[in-house]
């Protein structure tokens, strides 16, 4: 990787090396916060790069991430299972993915994909609330989850044993045991993804259908078919990250949960230039944002007191700066956007 | 002449089954026929040219063979089995290879990855990979298909980029290749280097399939030629018992003038004087390194050259507008006064006031706007003339009047005003832009790729009128990357390449392989061998300047 690639990853080591150099307790307890709450950041901008490398721009990941974590919260809660939420979660994502709007109205209609993105968060953004205020009449929130409807943290094997450690013990016992399960299936979807795109021959079709539709056409390969499995691949994705926002982050649903996360997700997407690697450490410096904000509500640099509001618009800040392409030019793939249609 | 179906190819036994043969196929789409009953028999091992107008129904009927359409009816065998080409898939699985006129290649995957691309033998890219890279090493050498695996596809020249198009059909075991106006993006040097792998792949037993609209490859290259006409397909005949002007005249349905009759040139005083004229892009790039020109009233200059060599920015200078961001030094003068290189005073509606018409080179770009219908395209530039105006409203019906008539005159085919511009075939667009600038007598002329995308009706009747302004005792500067066009318009030839003029040639004693050796950058052109012959150490020139694709 070269070193302008990997630019966003030493800036983040960089942040978490100081920080736990000035203060130590704070920092694990800080960047174990960002581990949490950078799993559905990580999750979406995942899910949209195999939409966007397949050349489907997808606006719509807020919705069905929002759309998730209702349909998981509302199973979770009438199960008492988190597993049976999580799926439900991916049905719901997935529905909207694929039958309901995006891909029926992008692929196999040709329509415009921004628009069926925003249609997707406006029908999330409606329907959550008026079927959660009818079935559960919470005003469009779920009954808290507790036990077996969240994903608990799991303790890794030796975490008890190595805490005493230095160096070691923190990082360990602290930051990487501890997590529920739903964190680490995001960290393992990086390499994962990394190695379905570079070094399986779906990766190589995903990226040319992506980058020039007509090539993998005239390959005898369905761009249908290829479009249709990175959408179906992008629902699930957000399936789990809205299913772990409401019953592994949070114990519930509420209204409008998600955020903004999945313009989050976007923006880091186009930060990470649309790479798996790039992206684990693009949505860590938001995720490590939203923990600063939440740990120092009121940043006192000594001169001036940073008040929370500014710290909690952080994140939302550095996507505008990032949209604006402050980050030097990012191509994305060149047939994104456009559907395509088969020319004589 | 012999009827479609009887021909048998110059080196293949007349009893083996053709490799291609087609019955009664026809394609409509909507109320356009674009096939109608067409017969073909290509033998196996022979190259067989396909020429027709644009709109003829060559790409229709090829993509049929490739599978992208279902044909209405008719019957495709290949090598004497009747198959169902449903996909591109069944197309390929049946031995056939096609190179398309836009490349279908992934920018930025390596050759490698192209040539596998829809071709791997499993999950895992890493094995096919690996084979692929033994392959391409063996085509390379058999058939001088040279290409470095590992390098980007945006890093290639154009002429590199087909070779991967051939290679990939190649990696699929193709028998039968098809291209499509293989030629329309390459050098002579390249073309000619295509032309000899094509000859190599007919030596080893394949069958070749060329469309195209010059008549000079067909001449050069094919054992066998088939003429398609408005959907039909009207002769096909052994190369060697034809010639050009029978193929046009089979092509157009009428006598065709393939050579432009003109007068000497009289030339009398000078209009246009280029010095050191330089141009540095935003990029940096130093895209124009010191042009000198004249251009005398009464004669044409044609500028060949290659695509990408600064012909596009010499004409977006003179025209008045330099591309956005560019730096540009020298002087300009038009009948003895400068023309402002940049700021105020530098645009083309002054340039228009001062007596310079322009026909640019991408006419659907600069010289038209699509959805505008013709009468509104037929004023563009003179909108602000008083014949066009009435006060401070547009006199509708008054440029309704005149765009009838220049297309009355220009023969703009249908002869319809209120037709958008996009409805229009490309040649008759290129006439309403043609018409246009003629019509208003222009002192210089500027053309930019004239007949790029036209019709052969069409390309001799703009040559015609092209002569007929410089016979009135105009200038004009015609840039053309079709060398033919060049050398039967011009008075006199000068050629650029990478942002220079490398010399100036008189057409009536220069010859093809002399211009394109300065194409290519070479000037030392003393020893230059005949017409077609480039030696072999320069036929193959890399690293030459391509546009961006």
């Amino acid at each position: 990787m070269r070193i302008k690639d990997s630019l966003t990853a030493i800036i983040v080591v960089a942040i978490c090396l100081v920080w736990a150099f000035v203060d130590a307790r704070a920092a694990q307890q800080g960047i174990d916060s960002a581990l949490r709450l950078m799993t559905p950041l990580l999750l979406a901008c995942l899910a949209g790069l195999y939409s966007e490398r397949a050349g489907v721009f997808d606006i719509g990941l807020e919705g069905k991430m929002l759309m998730a974590a209702f349909t998981a919260a509302s199973a979770a809660y009438l199960t008492g299972s988190a597993w049976l939420g999580l799926l439900a979660g991916i049905a719901g994502a997935l529905a909207l993915s694929l039958s309901l709007v995006h891909g029926l109205a992008s692929i196999t209609f040709r329509g415009n994909q921004l628009i069926a993105g925003v249609a997707i968060n406006f029908l999330a953004s409606g329907l959550t609330v008026l079927v959660g205020q009818n079935a559960f009449g919470l005003g469009g929130r779920t009954p808290s989850l507790s036990g077996a409807g969240r994903f608990n943290p799991i303790d890794l094997p030796f975490a008890e044993t190595l805490s005493g450690v230095p160096v070691i013990g923190p990082i360990y016992s602290g930051l990487i045991s501890g997590q529920t399960i739903l964190v680490y299936v995001a960290f393992a979807m990086v390499p994962l993804t990394w190695w379905v795109l570079f070094r399986t021959r779906f990766g190589l079709r995903l990226r040319a259908v992506g980058e020039n539709p007509a090539s993998v056409d005239t390959a005898g390969v369905s761009v249908t078919r290829l479009r249709y499995a990175a959408v179906a691949i992008c629902g699930v994705l957000t399936g789990i990250a809205g299913a772990y926002l409401a019953t592994g982050l949070s114990a519930g649903f509420v209204k409008e949960m998600t955020a903004g996360r999945g313009f989050i997700a976007l923006a880091a997407l186009i930060f990470a230039k649309w790479k798996p690697w790039q992206a684990l450490f693009a949505t860590f410096l938001f995720g490590l944002l939203e923990a600063i904000a939440n740990l120092y509500p009121n940043l006192d640099l000594g001169i001036v007191v940073v008040p929370s509001m500014f710290m909690n618009a952080l994140p939302y800040i550095l996507t505008v700066i990032i949209l604006a392409g402050f980050v030097g030019r990012a191509i994305p793939p060149r047939a994104g956007g456009e559907p395509y249609v088969k020319e004589r | 002449m012999t009827a479609a179906g009887e021909m048998t190819g110059g080196r293949s036994d007349a009893a083996a089954p053709a490799a291609i043969e087609l019955r009664g196929i026809s394609k409509a789409f909507g109320p356009v026929q674009a096939n109608r009953n067409i017969n073909l028999r290509v033998p196996k091992g022979t190259i067989h040219g396909i020429i027709g107008e644009n709109g003829a129904g060559k790409s229709t009927l090829m993509s049929i063979l490739y599978g992208f359409y279902r044909p209405d009816a008719g019957e495709i065998l290949v090598n004497g089995q009747p198959i169902a080409i449903t996909d591109s898939q069944t197309a390929i699985r049946a031995g056939i290879g096609m190179v398309f006129q836009h490349f279908k290649l992934v920018q930025n995957f390596t050759v490698l990855e192209n040539v596998i691309l829809g071709a791997e033998d499993g999950a895992l890219l890493r094995p096919s990979l690996s084979k692929a890279r033994g392959v391409l090493k063996q085509l390379a050498q058999e058939y001088q298909l040279n290409v470095d695996p590992d390098e980007r596809i945006e890093e290639l020249s154009v002429g590199h980029q087909q070779r991967v198009e051939i290679l990939k059909a190649l990696y699929r075991q193709a028998d039968i290749l098809i291209l499509d106006e293989p030629t329309g993006v390459l050098t002579p040097a390249e073309a000619d280097h295509l032309f000899r792998i094509l000859e190599g792949l007919r030596d080893e037993g394949k069958t070749i399939i060329l469309i195209t609209h010059k008549l000079r490859e067909i001449m050069d290259i094919t054992d066998n030629v088939s003429v398609m006409r408005r959907g039909e397909m009207v002769a096909s005949v052994k190369t060697a018992e034809t010639d050009p002007e029978e193929l046009a005249e089979l092509m157009v349905g009428r006598k065709v003038l393939l050579n432009v009759e003109k007068a000497p040139a009289t030339p009398t005083k000078p209009v246009l004087q280029v010095e050191g004229l330089r141009m540095i892009d935003d990029d940096g790039v130093e895209r124009l390194r010191g042009i000198d020109l004249q251009i005398r009233a009464g004669e044409i200059l044609g500028l060949a050259g290659v695509s990408g060599n600064g012909q596009t920015q010499l004409l977006e200078i003179l025209g008045g507008y330099p591309p956005k961001g560019s730096k540009v030094e020298g002087t300009v003068t038009m009948n003895g006064a400068p023309l402002p290189l940049s700021g105020r005073g530098c645009d083309a509606a002054s340039r228009r006031r001062a007596g310079m018409g322009h026909i640019p080179e991408d006419r659907q770009v600069e010289g038209l706007i699509m959805d505008f219908a013709a009468w509104e395209n037929v004023a563009f530039g003179w909108q602000d003339a008083p014949e066009f105006n009435r006060g401070w409203l547009m006199d509708n019906a008054a440029i309704r009047s005149d765009a009838a008539d220049k297309m009355e005159r220009f023969d703009v085919r249908p002869r319809n005003p209120n037709l958008a511009a996009r409805n229009f075939s490309g040649g008759n667009q290129q006439k309403i832009v043609v018409a246009r600038e003629i019509e208003r007598n222009p002192d210089l002329l500027l053309i930019g790729q004239p007949t790029r995308g036209v019709d052969i009706g069409a390309i001799e009747f703009i040559h015609k009128r092209i002569v007929e302004l410089r016979d009135a005792g105009k200038a004009i500067l015609l840039v053309s990357v079709e060398l033919d066009e060049i050398l039967s318009l011009s008075d006199r030839v000068a050629v650029m390449f990478d942002g220079r003029i490398m010399g100036e040639r008189d057409p009536a004693s220069t010859t093809t392989g002399e211009l394109g050796l300065l194409m290519a950058g070479v000037t030392d052109t003393k020893n230059t061998p005949d017409d077609q012959g480039i030696p072999p150490e320069h036929a193959h020139v890399d690293g030459l300047p391509q546009e961006p694709r």
